[in-house]
């Protein structure tokens, strides 16, 4: 039974590149993902920036392999899948136990908008492509079909925690003897349901979204996949590239405060980020960055700040919400973050907190505002946070 | 592993302190409901104006189940749903069409998330503790009750509360129809596998399952093993996951007592099954269960809530759809359903 679960591959699409390394120049160049809405349509389209992935579904469709009827959340999470998959090089893929394990919030709920419109006018209308593929877990199987995996295929759906879910259980099933190998992260496409359903909570930021400032004013949303592959010991050892990184602790709590609020002591955050050390073995001080929930809502950042107060005071180590980057992905968020997570431990980067320019007067500390090459990495703590009180936190280590 | 408690809400009477299926409710039509309690007694009356009838149904389903088994914090919660809160999501793109995105309220969104029944249920016992939503088809449940297996294996949880949900909707109801799901004319429920036409009868249900590590003395079952496989090519392939997952457990269809189908009365979906009663489970002794809840992707939190009851009797009761029949007492029990073809599991149960 593998003790270690190692990270062989990543892979990315987001609103700042269509992979890893375009993905990596955005950050290294302060180039932010966000803006008017251009190839996504809503009311809101004046007032409300996004942070689209810069292709239609054309072009998505041509690049990923499948037809461009199908939905954008599955699109953006083959093109992603399939980097991890090539990153990760796996030659005899086929004869190991391999599981795809995906996240998302609304599933083909991009086509279903399409199909509802016709459909509540009259009951008969609508066209049925567009609706088939509702459910989250048919949007997993369009990618785990083209990718030829069937030993393992499941879809989780905590918010915005999603996809750090979905990383935790596929690491789970590589120690439990079950699976070889699995890619794990997840996706979400910008959809009218969930911009208009956010913009009712009013937490929609109308100009850029500024995390862990003072003056923030809430999330810009965003869209793209991401996804790393797993692989127990026995796999790693085989790889020509051996993995530099592996999943070091883990742990889901629950803030069991609201529904959508966080707790004001940021409870969830808090259980979250130290069961993840806990089951790491490591001490707060080990951890030399955060990459953080950092939504840019009022209540998220300083429920989350709290919770890192409470277990880092007074060394805290260096952190970053790069959703000034790409917008909140909710489901995909997770699958993101934890790619940036490994990037950083391979090649020492640390990431901008974006537009940061009060720090929070409550915290006793501030984001990092600038890129830092070369910076000694070897432990990064990666915080997701949804709705329903959902926390999970990974942490991810230098082997 | 044990299953110490249950709590299921379903179109037959399984609710509370009743006889086992003795009176099953006939359906006429091809839409079957819950049959709902007086949800005052296990939900706050003003949490309940809030929630939809799929959240009320999830959690006193949940709180059932936690008072069956005389606890109040769970080490974990776990739930299974494919579709979802339909009724929540589906008020809410009906107000964005007709509003045209303006003047929309934010409870129906709130609602409409896949971890809303866990999150309720966590928010209501207070519990800080590990909670997961699978919402994979025909797999949700099945990955829900993985999940709560692995981390009483690992010794992260002692007590794992994991429970599946899935609710039919006019909406819902309507679309499913168009794409050809179910019956047409005249049918009723409980004679659905004489009917040998197309289509099934929709269901929908919310069960719950306390798991524990350590017998208590009053478990229902054990849940010994369990196992999915995804679409795989043909029968044989069918029949070699069957025969391996009961040879992993050291036995063959000699040994199961009682086979629980999840024949849905479709005659294509039903061939799949005459093939194995004809062959695998030529000698044994099987009961389906779909006429009574009906069909849906986490009908099999039902077909394991009839097991665990069937094995703390030791009994099947007259009122089923039985195929052969048994002398002795139910000790194992085997449930096989797969979901439109795509989606195939396999679950191994025994008494205590």
């Amino acid at each position: 039974m593998s003790q270690t679960v190692f990270v062989a591959g990543t892979g990315i699409i987001s609103a700042i590149g269509n992979n890893v390394a375009e993905c990596l120049d955005a950050l290294e160049n302060g180039r932010a993902g966000i803006g008017h809405m251009h190839y996504f349509d809503s009311l809101h389209r004046e007032k409300i920036p996004v942070a689209e992935v810069k292709q239609d579904n054309e072009g998505l469709a041509k690049f990923a392999g499948l037809p461009g009827t199908k939905s954008r959340t599955a699109l953006l999470s083959l093109i992603a899948a399939k980097e991890a998959l090539n990153d990760a090089g796996i030659e005899n893929l086929g004869s190991l136990r391999t599981g795809f394990i995906s996240a998302n919030s609304v599933g083909g709920m991009d086509k279903t908008e399409k199909f509802f419109t016709e459909f509540l006018a009259d009951n008969s209308k609508g066209r049925l492509r567009d609706v088939v593929h509702h459910e989250c877990g048919s949007v997993t199987e369009l990618v785990a079909d083209k990718l030829g995996i069937t030993d393992y295929v499941t879809t989780i759906s905590t918010a915005c925690s999603s996809s750090a879910n979905a990383i935790f259980f596929g690491a789970r099933l590589i120690k439990n003897n079950i699976l070889d190998v699995v890619v794990a992260g997840g996706t979400d496409a910008l959809t009218k349901f969930t911009l208009n359903g956010f913009n009712t909570l009013m937490i929609l930021d109308e100009q850029f979204c500024q995390p862990f400032d003072e003056n923030r004013r809430g999330l810009n949303l965003g869209e793209g996949a991401g996804y790393v592959v797993l692989v127990s010991e026995e796999v790693a050892a085989s790889l020509q590239k051996k993995p530099g990184v592996h999943l070091s602790g883990y742990c889901n709590a629950n803030d069991a405060y609201h529904q959508t609020a966080s707790s004001p002591d940021g409870t969830g955050s808090f259980l979250a980020m130290s069961g993840a050390l806990k089951k790491s073995g490591l001490q707060p001080g080990d951890i030399d960055y955060i990459n953080l929930h950092g939504t840019g809502t009022q209540n998220n950042d300083i429920a989350e700040g709290t919770a890192i107060k409470r277990l880092f005071d007074p060394h805290f180590p260096k952190m970053s919400s790069t959703k000034a980057f790409t917008g909140h992905t909710l489901g995909a968020s997770g699958g993101i973050e934890a790619v940036f997570s490994v990037l950083s431990l391979q090649h020492g980067f640390i990431y901008p907190n974006l537009r940061l320019q009060t720090p929070m007067k409550e915290l006793p500390f501030t984001p990092e505002t600038g890129f830092i090459k070369n910076a000694a990495v070897k432990h990064v703590l990666s915080n997701s946070f949804g709705f329903g009180g959902n926390c999970t936190s990974l942490i991810f280590s230098k082997v | 592993m044990y299953i110490r408690a249950t709590g299921n809400i379903s179109p037959q009477k399984t609710f509370g302190h009743v006889p086992f299926l003795a009176d099953p409710v006939a359906y006429a039509g091809n839409r079957l409901a819950c049959v709902e309690p007086d949800y005052k007694n296990f939900i706050d009356v003003k949490l309940i104006r809030r929630m939809s009838r799929i959240i009320r149904m999830g959690v006193a389903a949940a709180m059932e189940c936690l008072q069956e088994a005389e606890l109040t914090m769970p080490d974990a919660i776990v739930t299974g749903t494919a579709y979802g809160c339909l009724e929540d999501t589906g008020l809410f793109m009906t107000k964005m069409v007709e509003y045209n995105e303006e003047l929309l309220t934010p409870t129906a969104f709130i609602q409409s998330t896949h971890n809303t029944i866990g999150a309720q249920i966590g928010l209501i016992l207070q519990c800080n503790n590990y909670n997961n939503a699978f919402v994979h088809r025909g797999f949700s449940f099945e990955s829900a009750l993985l999940d709560g297996l692995m981390l009483l294996q690992e010794k992260e949880a002692a007590t794992v509360l994991v429970g599946a949900i899935d609710e039919i909707t006019h909406f819902s109801h309507a679309i499913l129809t168009r794409m050809g799901l179910y019956k047409q004319g005249p049918v009723s429920s409980l004679d659905i596998f004489k009917s040998k036409t197309k289509g099934t009868i929709a269901g929908e249900g919310a069960a719950f399952f306390l798991l524990a590590d350590a017998p208590s003395g009053n478990d229902y079952a054990k849940l010994d093993g369990l196992k999915t496989f995804y679409k795989p090519k043909d029968i044989q392939e069918i029949e070699e996951h069957i025969s391996a997952f009961l040879t992993a457990h050291g036995i063959n269809s000699n040994d199961i007592d009682l086979v629980i189908t999840g024949r849905n009365g479709d005659a294509h979906s039903d061939g799949l099954f005459d093939q194995l009663e004809q062959d695998v489970f030529s000698k044994n002794f099987i009961v389906d269960y779909k006429n009574l809840c009906g069909e849906y992707p986490t009908s099999t939190a039902f077909a394991l809530w009839m097991a665990a009851n069937i094995l703390r009797t030791g009994e099947v009761p007259t009122s089923l759809s039985c195929t052969g029949s048994s002398e002795n007492t139910i000790k194992r029990v085997l449930i096989y359903n797969h979901y439109q073809h795509i989606h195939h599991s396999l679950f191994l149960v025994s008494a205590c």
